[in-house]
């Protein structure tokens, strides 16, 4: 996918300005923590799972290689192929190839972020083949060619009007207009329906892969997941290597994390365990099925300090509890991965210089980490990807050194307490009958929107050694007194 | 001048403390310091304000600079060990010395970060759990209705939600107003509030809003971050609110103008 998380502060200030949306990220803000704490409440067992499954997260990493090898191994055994994709380029390579091989014309896919991040469709339709979103939220957004803002709603900034408008113009309605949220849901199926018979590939992606069994997860609350896995000929599952966990138990457990901390449901609608291919009296169900499990730059973080971020279950949690991305929405971050797990997952697989604004869009509020089911210290990697951009001069150099002036300062208490004894005082005799500063010199990023409000007459320091002073004076009189 | 402030406190009658001050309280808001030793000092405690202290470095740190946070850090340890306890009117830098400072050093260092963090409490955790101060007997001045704001690191690294009301209740007889999605942060967070000016005003005006939504006249915080954020973005769009500091209302002390207020 194209990037444009180099002028976040810019997509940001658009995003801020644009009213309706801004009114339903306002909303989402309300909503969706409430129905999260709802269900999270309504589950005793949230911390101690949440913590039996950080275990079996780091153990799986720890033993990535493994858990890997078992996978590939039992899944070949059940009939599936197994492809390692060091790159976006080689997955979208190997999944054309897999079309190519089947004389692919038409592909029906389910939600995935791994493609997305590859760019998957947009190099199949250029290879010539037609790719259709099967989720509904990334079908809206397909049809209206843009990119998905949240990582579990996709089409979250549209509104039913937007998404009535964009029927309106795409489908050929004749007479009907759809007046209600379910003739729009209906609408979609009926054309997602012929689709999916008509589809040669189904891609989908997996929450989970499972060691033990060769076996793939995924939840959907639509269902299009099994569309897409058991209708075309062909099933390809396209996913990551950090997906994998040595039991199936683990994979259900995790699951029950996610599922409250994404939509705050106890259980997804689908909850889908891939196999393989069609056995001999099976029904139904593919005749070849592929796993391409992507790298894409895993093996290094794995390898690194921020490799806490590969325990990420994609809930979608810290997007929602975090203020920035309510208020300026997933688009605002200029890639695959809006929000806090964006603002750490895109410098490390893309690159900081490109997006070394992304770790400063927080406050360190910790409100993501407080909600985060895979319990990732999200502001600690947050403020440790700040600290490499200190380190490689990658922020503003007037921060930079102002900052490092400030540090310096403070390392010299008698010359900061007499240089702030100096400035304060004046601040005070020009501030302090309205009690703020509309302007002040070096504080417009403070000033350009909101007052400065005026300190009292001196420092601390100052005020509180002038007072000991006059203590110890009125000791001294008394004592020559006596 | 360290020994200086020491020949001037009176001889042991309690506890000792040692106030750290914060800078923001140093340059922008002395009452609060002065309302801070005021109270430790009605709760039978011994307070002494070493004299070395700055800055706790969360400006340098929280930007990523942990080169030159950390001899910062190292300082104010050197500066406030040594004291019973270390008491700190910010619920954020009484996190930073708590829960980072340790993290950022290594070896003896990080042995007496350790130390010291034990020791260290924010005001009204202090206040309310550790020396639990007893209501003065003077009853306060009718007022009006109080909100209060919780600051993000204090209340998700300290804990500290039921103190601050407890006090004002126990104290001041001040039942809080609650305001909605307390637990949203106010969009100071430091530099943050400079370097996304548009992002941060965005979420000082849901806070505003619902800290008017309220009703309340005072607004209250223990944190002078978040306190400056608002009271100036209130006084930038001519909101009728005053923003005072818990330590400042403790102590009944209303004659000093509130935040951004002129005299
Ligand atoms: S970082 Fe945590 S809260 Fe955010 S999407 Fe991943 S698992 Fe969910």
């Amino acid at each position: 996918m194209e990037q444009h998380s180099d002028t976040f502060l810019e997509n940001a200030s658009a995003a801020l300005k644009n009213s309706a949306q801004a009114e339903r990220r306002d909303f989402i803000a309300l909503f969706a923590p409430l129905i999260r704490t709802a269900a999270v409440e309504g589950f005793a067992e949230f911390d101690t799972l949440r913590a039996h499954v950080k275990r079996v997260r780091q153990h799986s990493l720890d033993h990535l290689e493994y858990y890997l090898g078992k996978f590939e191994h039992e899944a070949v055994h059940n009939g599936n192929h197994v492809h390692f994709a060091r790159d976006g380029a080689e997955m979208n390579s190997i999944v054309l190839e897999i079309c190519q091989q089947h004389s692919a014309r038409r592909v029906a896919k389910g939600k995935s972020m791994v493609t997305e991040e590859t760019g998957l469709n947009s190099f199949l339709q250029r290879a010539g083949l037609q790719v259709m979103e099967t989720d509904l939220g990334e079908y809206i957004i397909q049809q209206a060619g843009e990119t998905p803002s949240h990582i579990v709603a996709p089409a979250l900034h549209k509104s039913a009007g937007e998404i009535r408008a964009l029927f309106q113009s795409k489908h050929d309605l004749g007479a009907r207009e759809l007046p209600e949220t379910v003739d729009l849901v209906s609408e979609a199926r009926q054309v997602l329906r012929e689709h999916f018979m008509k589809a040669d590939v189904g891609i989908i992606g997996a929450n989970a892969l499972i060691a033990e069994n060769g076996y793939s997860m995924l939840v959907t609350n639509e269902g299009n997941g099994d569309l897409c896995a058991n209708l075309p000929r062909v099933l390809i599952v396209c996913t990551t290597i950090d997906r994998v966990l040595p039991l199936a138990q683990d994979a259900t457990a995790m699951l029950r994390l996610l599922v409250r901390s994404a939509t705050g449901q106890a259980q997804t609608c689908y909850t889908s365990f891939y196999s393989g291919p069609r056995r001999e009296n099976d029904v139904d169900g593919p005749i070849e099925t592929h796993f391409v499990l992507l790298d894409n730059k895993r093996s290094d973080i794995l390898g690194g300090d921020y490799r806490e971020m590969l325990e990420c279950i994609r809930c979608g949690a810290c997007l929602n509890h975090c203020p920035i991305y309510t208020s300026v929405g997933g688009h605002a971050y200029g890639w695959v991965y809006p929000g806090p797990m964006g603002s750490i997952l895109t410098p490390l697989l893309t690159s900081l210089e490109q997006s070394n604004a992304l770790p400063n869009a927080c406050t360190s509020c910790g409100r993501c980490a407080e909600v985060c089911p895979a319990d990732i210290p999200l502001p600690d990697l947050l403020r440790d990807l700040r600290h490499e951009e200190t380190t490689k001069k990658l922020n503003a150099p007037r921060w930079r050194r102002g900052l490092k002036m400030h540090a310096w300062l403070a390392r010299h208490p008698p010359l900061y307490q007499a240089l702030t004894g100096m400035v304060i005082p004046v601040l005070n005799l020009f501030g302090r009958r309205r009690g703020s500063f509309k302007r002040l010199p070096l504080a417009s990023g403070w000033t350009g929107q909101r007052d400065f409000p005026a300190p009292q007459k001196g420092t601390f320091m100052q005020l509180y050694k002038a007072k000991l002073k006059r203590q110890a004076a009125q000791e001294a009189k008394r004592n020559h007194e006596h | 001048m360290n020994e200086h402030a020491e020949q001037h406190v009176a001889p042991p009658r309690g506890i000792r403390v040692a106030l750290f001050v914060t800078c923001l309280a140093d340059l922008l808001r002395p009452s609060v310091a002065f309302a801070s030793i005021k109270l430790l000092e009605r709760a039978g405690c011994d307070v002494i304000v070493p004299l070395q202290q700055t800055c706790c470095g969360q400006p340098a740190y929280n930007n990523g600079n942990y080169e030159d946070t950390i001899p910062l850090a190292k300082q104010v340890i050197a500066t406030l060990e040594g004291a019973d306890y270390v008491v700190v009117p910010s619920g954020s830098c009484a996190g930073m010395i708590t829960h980072h400072y340790p993290k950022l050093l290594e070896g003896q260092w990080r042995d007496r970060a350790l130390q010291l963090a034990a020791n260290t409490f924010e005001l009204t955790v202090f206040l309310a759990e550790i020396v639990r101060i007893k209501a003065p007997g003077k009853a306060f001045p009718k007022l009006p209705a109080v909100t209060y704001h919780d600051g993000c690191a204090g209340l998700r690294e300290m804990g500290i939600r039921e103190q601050p009301r407890q006090l004002l209740r126990e104290l001041c007889g001040i039942e809080v107003k609650e305001l909605n999605h307390s637990d949203v942060c106010c969009g100071f967070g430091g530099t943050f509030c400079a370097k996304m000016p548009e992002i941060s005003a965005k979420m000082v005006d849901d806070k505003l809003k619902n800290v008017m939504a309220t009703g309340a006249g005072i607004l209250a915080g223990g944190d002078l971050g978040c306190l400056l954020n608002i009271a100036g973005r209130a006084r930038r769009h001519g909101e009728d609110i005053e923003v005072r500091h818990i330590a400042e209302l403790l102590c009944q002390d209303l004659d000093t103008p509130a935040i951004g207020q002129g005299t």
